[in-house]
């Protein structure tokens, strides 16, 4: 299976600083036609039949979310576009903000019209500062030409925080306070930002829904798996050739992508979805990417054989004890002792007894972390653990060898 | 939670502007001073304690002075697999500090962060605002040269 560019259409295609480039490959006819020939209801049962689910990591289907906010109380709901883009390897929605922000424009149009805001946010990293201009000068210019009389859309920027992606910090951020996670429920589309129903959506989930107001959702939902319809953005990194953006209909294997596409050899473990992602072995590479076995944002990093799995733990359980918000403990305490654990035995002095301390601590940190940082962050390390056991059992018998000559017990 | 339900609606909606306000200014002075921290906190109804909170939280704010181009090299798996080692490295030696430090003429800071969107270009780093990609130590003394 090829690539296929449908969200991708217009990248490197048309002009990010001229809309009316845009509008040359049918830009906006789907906002017109949703606000022309669909009401709210319908265009909302045309994304929830398309089968479209949120592409920001979590999975969750979009049309029914959106209903939740279309039905919920309230004189005054929000749209917000989650493009904090924090997850380690994901660079997919920067490729997309570049090249598109028009589509991306049309898509909260959309949204907003379908749940009934008439304010949108969209949250950007303070690490794409850069994009600020190329996005303002998008919505602007859809102003002028008069798409945007039914929603103001403000950008908001991150001041550098990986939480603040997670829908609840990122509320929080927007008003103002530390991005920390929010109990839940209740959930955003009844209480999102200041108290008010809210939707939150990905970059590239919003980059679905012109594509399928204009084409049809039966259309769309021909493509993919049962459960996982449509294409995803793939943002490839690491021991491969060719790193950057793939588009794939979702079900391919994740081996057309990072051995035929991206020109990855001898691989040892791809991860995917980023530092929360599951890691995959070379001897399940023909593994299909889809919501049903392994997505997430679609972060795909590639280690080959030279490169050494406890390290490369260690390295990412780092990432997340710098970014746990601190809220709660079992994440706050958990990633620092799991660095304590990894960072021993990545440099040769570790103890029989580590590995059932990160089996332990992995599971006290699934069930009780309160967000899906904590709850996510065991997550390579359970996974090398089932692949790579004899990494983690050979690096300890050899700690404890060494100790032995050194004359040190155990 | 229930602090948003105590506090009238309006006010809450008035902090809205908190972080634009401290990252404007750390764009200005490099840093947020004590004394604007105080003032903020008075023009908004906020306690000091507040705004330092929120003022600690975030990577790109800084309560003490930064020099005046900041370098922000990529340290997650992904530069880290291309080396971001060798970076680390060079910087260090060219500026002659460690990550966390100022340059005693305060024209670099050089900080170490985590994955900045650009892994299709590792190993990167920011400065100021600008992604540099695909970096080799040699590369390293022209970007420098070029912050002025
Ligand atoms: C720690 C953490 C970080 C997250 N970071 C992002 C992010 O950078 N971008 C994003 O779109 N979603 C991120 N999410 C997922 C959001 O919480 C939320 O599910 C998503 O924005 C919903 O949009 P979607 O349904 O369109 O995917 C993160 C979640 C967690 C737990
Ligand atoms: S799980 Fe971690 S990031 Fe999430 S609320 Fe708890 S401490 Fe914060
Ligand atoms: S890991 Fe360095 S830019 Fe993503």
């Amino acid at each position: 299976m090829a690539e296929k560019r449908i969200l991708l259409k217009n990248c490197e295609v048309i002009d990010p600083r001229d809309i009316d480039t845009y509008l040359d490959r049918d830009g906006f006819k789907a906002l017109a036609k949703a606000r022309d020939e669909m009401t709210p209801e319908e265009t909302i049962g045309e994304v929830k039949t398309s089968g479209l689910r949120g592409r920001g990591g979590a999975g969750f289907p979009c049309g029914a979310k959106w209903e939740l906010a279309r039905k919920a109380q309230g004189d005054e709901k929000f749209l917000i576009c989650n493009a904090d883009e924090g997850e380690v390897g994901t660079f997919k929605d920067r490729y997309i903000m570049e090249n598109d922000p028009f589509t991306l424009v049309e898509g909260m149009g959309i949204a907003a019209y379908a749940i009934g805001a008439k304010t949108a946010y969209i949250y950007l990293r303070a690490e794409y500062h850069f994009l600020l201009d190329v996005l303002n000068s998008a919505i602007d210019q859809a102003k002028e030409k008069g798409f945007l009389e039914h929603l103001d859309i403000h950008i908001r920027e991150g001041a550098g925080s990986y939480i603040c992606g997670e829908e609840s910090a990122l509320m929080d951020s927007i008003e103002g306070k530390r991005g920390e996670a929010r109990f839940r429920p209740p959930f955003p589309p009844t209480r999102g930002l200041w108290g008010k129903p809210t939707i939150i959506n990905n970059v590239e989930t919003l980059m679905n829904i012109p594509q399928i107001i204009l084409n049809g959702a039966e259309w769309y939902s021909k493509l993919g798996t049962e459960q996982s319809k449509g294409t995803k953005v793939f943002s490839v990194s690491g021991d491969v050739e060719r790193p950057g953006i793939y588009e794939m209909v979702l079900g391919c294997e994740l081996k057309e992508l990072v051995i035929d596409l991206a020109g990855a050899k001898n691989v040892k473990m791809a991860q995917v979805g980023g530092a929360a992602g599951k890691v995959i072995p070379y001897s399940m590479i023909d593994i299909a990417l889809s919501y049903e076995t392994v997505l997430g944002s679609g972060a795909v990093t590639v280690l080959d054989e030279s490169r050494d799995t406890i390290d490369f733990v260690y390295r990412t359980m780092e990432f997340f004890a710098e970014e746990s918000c601190g809220k709660c403990a079992p994440c706050r305490e958990g990633t620092e002792v799991m660095v304590e654990i990894l960072g021993r035995l990545a440099v040769g002095d570790g103890a029989e007894e580590d590995i059932q301390a990160l089996e332990d601590l992995s599971n006290v940190m699934m069930l009780s972390s309160l967000c899906g940082l904590g709850q996510a962050a065991p997550i390579p390390v359970l996974d090398t653990l089932k692949h790579f056991r004899n990494d983690y059992e050979n690096r300890i018998s050899q700690s404890v060898f060494l100790r032995s000559l050194r004359g040190i017990n155990s | 939670m229930s602090e948003n339900e105590k506090k009238p609606l309006v006010d809450e909606r008035e902090r809205e502007k908190l972080l634009a306000i401290l990252e404007d200014a750390q764009g200005k002075l490099g840093y947020l001073p004590e004394g604007f921290i105080a003032n903020t906190a008075h023009s908004l109804g906020l306690s000091i304690s507040e705004i330092y909170g929120v003022s600690t939280f975030y990577s790109f704010l800084s309560t003490r002075p930064l020099g005046k181009n900041v370098i922000r090299i990529c340290k997650s798996v992904p530069c880290y697999l291309k080396n971001s080692r060798m970076i680390i490295e060079s910087i260090q030696k060219e500026l002659g500090i460690t990550p966390g430090e100022t340059t005693p003429d305060g024209r670099f800071s050089f900080e170490l962060t985590n994955c900045i969107g650009a892994c299709d270009k590792a190993p990167a780093m920011l400065v100021n605002d600008d992604v540099h990609g695909t970096l080799t130590p040699d590369k390293i003394p022209e970007v420098l040269r070029a912050c002025v």
